[in-house]
């Protein structure tokens, strides 16, 4: 695969995976009792289909569905992928499973002390032990 | 509405009748009362008949764990004697990740039963990737509404991963910004397609959670000799409540006490632009959770077959900041890496279990899959980006949309009761909101909204008295 493969095209021929926007209401005719910062802005949609036309970005072109309906709107991503994660550990996270290990493991030698420390998996001995 | 959606919503009972094959105004008894026992048993399927679609469908029949250090670690914080024996209905085995898969399989059996060509739910939620997994088994068309976006076009990423799910399992998704008017768009799309409404609220939907709670009651009492003591139930929209509950009861375990738990949104408007990324679970918090109890006829049916308040024992609410330090705990400790909002029971399952006695069980009833964007660590990296506070401390002390509070100790857990009288006086301000002006109560009335109520006709009565002299 080529380096402009890996690119995100500008335009689609027919037949390509893509992304189209469509405006449903305009401010104007949204629904009444909407908080105002919502009144205040169309309702939008995005709708994934295989393209009917050749199209740039931004121009409108007919799309067929995954159910075969035929939608229309404003081309906004070629062959559209995903890009969510798993995120990165939040404050106070990465020791949460270290301080509950080390807890249980105290209060399972006091409750029975003959009882071996809770742990098939050895804990590491932690410097803070935040959960007491 | 205003425009072009105007013609579509005076049409709304004409296309929901056709898209649901069901003609709900035969069950009407007078403008507020009318058979809910008899509306959902119109499909005419036992609990055995459902078991037997949904095993075909490869629904339910999922783990119940036993979660030994989860109750280890209620018994470390106990008085002496307390802490009981925790367990979970391990759902994210469904083959979409969640007991929604429940929840689609009677509709979808339905739709291809009936002849239509495809479904169609309104949902940015679990249930999404469930009727679009079991319309591929069932080679039905699918389509999807959700809630995906602010005006910005910045989405929450564990809908921007449920857009995802949908689409694998071959539905069309349509994506749209917040607002109330998603409902007429799918309106309009049950109208274009023909399709049947695969409604989250249908007799349907809500008969296929029953196995659930039938499941969990028989599983009980081969493992322990006994039904659950309590089932812990994290809830949004009721069905899950009521299906679960319904199930039960069908099992006979009468005596086990039905606790609801949702994660406390308050002050954050569903409808709002501004709020909708401000919010770190989409389901199972009380935006849903208290409306929906108190009114739950504001569902896309003509009456919800989910009716919480009908079921509800208790119904407590824990902090965001609790749930994902306690879905971070299940990973660690159990080994069970689950989604966030599926652990909203869990979380407050934990407070609970302290005040129960060590041979009582607890059932947490779901889990629900996790994965990129729903990760609990996707989700409160985007928090972070919102500008929500992201910090460790008192959960007591967070305020939605504006701080997520990370407990520092497992003793900072609780839980916080809604009053349920209060909530019982909302419906009943509500019902009789929503019958025709002037419209006296009749006994008739007064006996079904006890019913609806879980109270009795003196309260109901009692209640009526006060909303009109505002006490």
């Amino acid at each position: 695969m080529t380096e402009e493969d890996l690119t995100a095209p500008a335009r689609c021929t027919p037949g390509e995976w893509v992304e189209i926007e469509r405006v449903l209401l305009v401010p104007a005719d949204r629904a009444p009792g909407l908080p105002a910062e919502t009144a205040t802005t169309p309702l939008r949609m995005w709708l994934k289909g295989f393209a009917c036309a050749d199209a740039q970005l931004g121009e409108e072109l007919p799309i067929v569905t995954m159910t075969g309906r035929t939608e229309h709107g404003r081309l906004t991503a070629v062959r559209p992928g995903y890009t969510h994660t798993f995120g990165e550990p939040p404050p106070g996270m990465a020791s949460i499973g270290r301080d509950l290990r080390e807890r249980l493991a105290a209060w399972r030698s006091a409750e029975d002390p003959a009882r071996e420390p809770a742990g098939e998996t050895p804990n590491p001995p932690g410097p803070a032990g935040g959960a007491r | 509405m205003g425009g072009r959606f105007d013609a579509i919503m005076d049409r709304k009972s004409e296309i929901m009748l056709r898209a649901l094959g069901m003609d709900y105004s035969q069950y009407d008894l007078t403008p507020i009362a009318f058979e809910y026992e008899a509306m959902m048993q119109a499909h005419g399927f036992s609990i055995d008949d459902i078991l037997g679609i949904q095993r075909e469908a490869g629904v339910g029949v999922t783990p119940l764990l036993e979660l030994g250090n989860m109750t280890d670690l209620a018994r470390s914080m106990a008085p002496p004697g307390h802490g009981a024996r925790i367990f979970v209905k391990d759902e994210a085995a469904n083959m979409a990740g969640s007991f929604k898969d429940r929840r689609a399989s009677m509709s979808i059996h339905t739709a291809r039963l009936r002849g239509y060509a495809g479904v169609i739910a309104a949902t940015s939620g679990n249930y999404g990737a469930a009727v679009a997994s079991q319309a591929a088994r069932a080679g039905l068309g699918c389509v999807i509404c959700q809630e995906a976006f602010d005006s910005r076009h910045i989405g929450q990423p564990e809908i921007l991963e449920k857009s995802r799910i949908c689409e694998a399992f071959g539905a069309e998704v349509i994506q749209m910004t917040v607002g109330p008017e998603l409902f007429a768009h799918m309106l309009e799309l049950l109208e274009q397609t023909g399709y049947f409404a695969a409604s989250l609220y249908s007799t349907y939907g809500i008969s296929g959670i029953e196995t659930l709670g039938y499941e969990i009651a028989e599983e009980v009492r081969l493992r322990t000799g006994a039904f659950p003591d309590a089932v812990v139930i994290t809830h949004a929209g009721g069905g899950n409540t009521t299906g679960t509950a319904r199930g039960l009861r069908r099992a006979g375990a009468h005596q086990t006490a039905i606790v609801s738990a949702s994660v406390d949104l308050s002050g954050l408007h569903m409808a709002s632009d501004s709020d909708f990324n401000r919010k770190s679970f989409t389901t199972g918090h009380t935006g849903f959770g208290v409306p929906f109890a108190t009114w739950p006829d504001r569902a896309d049916v003509p009456r919800n077959a989910a009716r919480a308040l009908r079921y509800m024992d208790r119904y407590v609410t824990v902090t965001q900041g609790e749930v994902f330090y306690v879905t971070e705990a299940l990973a660690k400790l159990e080994g069970l890496e689950r989604g966030p909002a599926g652990n909203t029971a869990m979380a407050a399952a934990l407070a609970i279990a302290r005040e129960m006695p060590r041979d009582a069980t607890l059932v947490v009833q779901e889990t629900e899959y996790t994965g990129a964007g729903k990760h609990h660590w996707a989700q409160l990296a985007f928090a972070r980006e919102q500008g929500v506070e992201v910090r460790t401390g008192d959960p007591g002390d967070s305020v939605p949309g504006q701080s997520i509070v990370i407990p520092q100790r497992p003793e900072q857990l609780s839980v916080t009761d809604v009053d349920l009288a209060r909530l019982r006086r909302s419906y009943v301000r509500n019902a009789l909101a929503h019958a025709p002006d002037g419209y006296t109560p009749t006994a008739v009335d007064i006996g079904f909204l006890a019913e609806d109520t879980n109270s009795d006709p003196d309260w109901i009565e009692r209640a009526i008295a006060g909303l009109a002299t505002g006490t």
